[in-house]
């Protein structure tokens, strides 16, 4: 079985973002794998312990996300793939990207996170299954593979939904599908001898045009400062007018 | 000249980070509170290769370098102190020495399990009458048919109440006090421990005395040449005083982080005392000097592993965190206050924890002796 996991670097969440010249600052920013995506290398894994698969990680994106690559490949990935393309911006350009490279490649199971923390599209997964012709299943919490077979579990609205499909299929992957393991310290080591490649748009026969982007970002904003509250001082009665005033003030 | 770390070093950093936050910083005052040894977290340290971190692959260990270890002992020394010296001490002067004197069949036999997180080792050294002053080594091993007779006492020993294998020095050669290291299994016959010491820090690190009563070794277990223990350890403690060094600065960095967010929220006379110059000063000095501190771990951990010699580098790293260490948790358990001398917050633990830095591997005086030394006084 060959597993092929599509993954992304995206800020750690407990990151602060700032903007200077209306984009977001990248400089001194910890990168970790997007948490969704986490649980879908976890489930590659998993799948090659268990069940003996090969498993791919395949990241669009620039030289620095060879770090999240080579962390996957820690966690017990067998081969890494980076599309290094760093001007690619909207979703349909990365699906792209992705087509290409897999298109002529044999694989069972696509695994991918349930959508990225950074820009939270949740597009890319899906639009790769439907350039490739796919069944998907998304947002699972629970995947069972047995020979060509899946199913897969999805929370949806306080009930569970089960699905199957016939492999070669695309899965996302939602909280509670496992716990991401921390890579162990003899595998951080052996990770650098794990073969990493780096292919560009060219190498994949893409040209600017096919990747051009459709959506054009217009601006990027900090949600408003919250307000500083307002005191309210003197008797008692005193407040309790001032409170009523403000109130009625704001209600009309 | 390159200040980065490798990809490499920034993984083991991060990834001990993030298991030192969810698995061990949650416990550690619980763990002081109680003296509990973490038994459970070194099993899982084990099967993630924490233990046997800059021990080669072929011995069942990571084969990361020095400065990799050093930053994982950091960030393991800055969720809890009395973790980070019972990991230094398996690794640093339990493994090392093994690693380092062991033959083929020693490394085999005991290396490789305590590498591989199996087996937790103990380094015993320290006598009643005998501590940097290793002249006054008490404990004997005669060699009687094809064992060794090991008999004697170990005082202070860390992690011997629950090691399976234990390095220490006997005297083999009372005539020229020659001393000489053994590898010692710890369920041999005669060998037993004390009742853990009661201790000031260090609380969840387990210290104990051990007694050696006619313990009897196959003659194998000698480590090194015959009467060349005291070189041994020599080269060992120096190993061990850089990763003490980086247990230092993860204890003052807890300690910093702490007083640093505390100021920054703690309001007197209408403002953060943060805004305080009285304050500000404190945490510049403090910042500051964890800095400097870690730079001296890290030289001295990077000359190691350029295979240069690093004794003076080693004791300045470690004299220097360490003191370091205890004057930065004073202030913060200054900048706290009252709520910094209160069990609630966990400052006043780290300082409890910091002196025993400026006393095990060698006090500062010991340190200063060394330094002087390698200057030609």
């Amino acid at each position: 079985m060959h597993v092929v996991v599509l993954m992304k670097q995206t800020f750690d969440t407990e990151e602060r973002i700032r903007l200077v010249d209306g984009k977001i600052a990248e400089d001194g920013v910890k990168w970790i794998i997007n948490p969704y995506d986490e649980y879908a290398v976890e489930e590659a894994i998993q799948l090659k312990e268990n069940q003996g698969a090969t498993v791919t990680v395949v990241s669009v994106g620039n030289e620095n996300t060879t770090q999240a690559l080579r962390t996957a490949l820690a966690m017990g990935a067998d081969e890494a793939v980076l599309i290094e393309a760093p001007d690619l911006s909207d979703e349909r350009a990365i699906a792209k990207a992705i087509v290409a490279y897999l298109k002529d490649k044999s694989f069972d199971v696509l695994l991918a996170g349930n959508f990225s923390v950074d820009n939270g599209a949740g597009q890319v997964a899906i639009r790769v299954a439907h350039e490739l012709g796919l069944p998907h299943i998304a947002a699972v919490t629970k995947l069972t593979i047995e020979g060509n077979q899946a199913t897969g579990v999805r929370e949806i609205d306080g009930d569970v939904q089960t699905v199957t499909a016939t492999l070669p299929a695309l899965f996302t992957a939602q909280q509670g599908l496992n716990e991401p393991r921390y890579p162990s310290l003899p595998n951080i080591m052996k990770a650098k001898k794990k073969p990493l490649t780096t292919l560009t748009l060219s190498d994949l026969g893409l040209s600017n045009d096919d990747v051009a982007a459709k959506v054009e970002r217009v601006e990027v904003t900090l949600p408003p400062k919250r307000q500083a509250g307002q005191k309210i001082t003197g008797t008692p009665d005193e407040q309790a007018e001032q409170l009523a005033e403000i109130l009625v003030k704001a209600l009309r | 000249m390159d200040f980065d770390l490798t990809s490499e070093q920034k993984m083991i950093r991060d990834t001990v980070r993030e298991f030192a936050e969810a698995e061990i910083a949650p416990h550690a005052a619980e763990w002081d509170r109680t003296e509990h040894f973490p038994i459970e977290v070194f099993r899982k340290m084990g099967e993630l290769g924490f233990l046997g971190l800059t021990i080669p692959e072929e011995y069942g260990g990571a084969g990361a370098d020095m400065i990799s270890y050093c930053l994982a002992v950091e960030e393991i020394g800055r969720a809890c102190g009395g973790t980070g010296l019972s990991y230094e001490a398996h690794v640093s002067l339990a493994c090392t020495p093994i690693l380092l004197y062991g033959t083929e069949e020693q490394k085999k036999k005991y290396l490789v399990p305590m590498a591989r997180g199996e087996a937790l080792g103990a380094f015993g050294l320290t006598e009643p009458g005998a501590g940097s002053d290793a002249g006054g080594t008490r404990t004997t091993a005669v060699l009687e048919g094809d064992k060794w007779v090991i008999t004697g006492n170990k005082i202070f020993n860390t992690n011997g109440g629950y090691a399976k294998y234990v390095v220490l020095t006997a005297l083999t050669d009372p005539a020229s006090r020659g001393i000489s290291a053994f590898i010692v299994p710890t369920d041999a016959e005669g060998f037993s421990v004390s009742k853990p010491y009661e201790k000031l820090g260090m609380r969840a690190s387990n210290t104990v005395e051990l007694i050696l009563d006619h313990v009897r070794v196959p003659k194998e277990n000698l480590l090194g040449p015959l009467n060349a223990g005291f070189k041994q350890f020599l080269s060992t403690l120096d190993g061990g005083r850089v990763a003490i060094a980086a247990l230092a600065v993860g204890i003052a960095r807890a300690a910093f982080e702490t007083a640093l967010a505390y100021a920054k929220t703690r309001v007197q006379f209408g403002q953060a005392i943060s805004k305080f110059q009285a304050i500000q000063h404190k945490l510049a000095d403090m910042a500051m000097h964890i800095d400097l501190a870690r730079n001296a771990v890290m030289k001295a951990a990077w000359l190691k592993d350029q295979g240069r010699p690093y004794t003076l580098e080693a004791s300045y790293a470690k004299l220097f965190a360490s003191e370091m260490c205890t004057r930065t948790c004073e202030q913060a358990i200054q900048i706290l206050g009252g709520y910094g001398y209160m069990r609630e917050y966990p400052v006043e633990r780290h300082y409890r924890d910091a002196k025993l830095v400026e006393i095990g591997e060698g006090t500062s005086e010991i340190q200063r002796l060394v330094i002087a030394r390698q200057l030609g006084c």
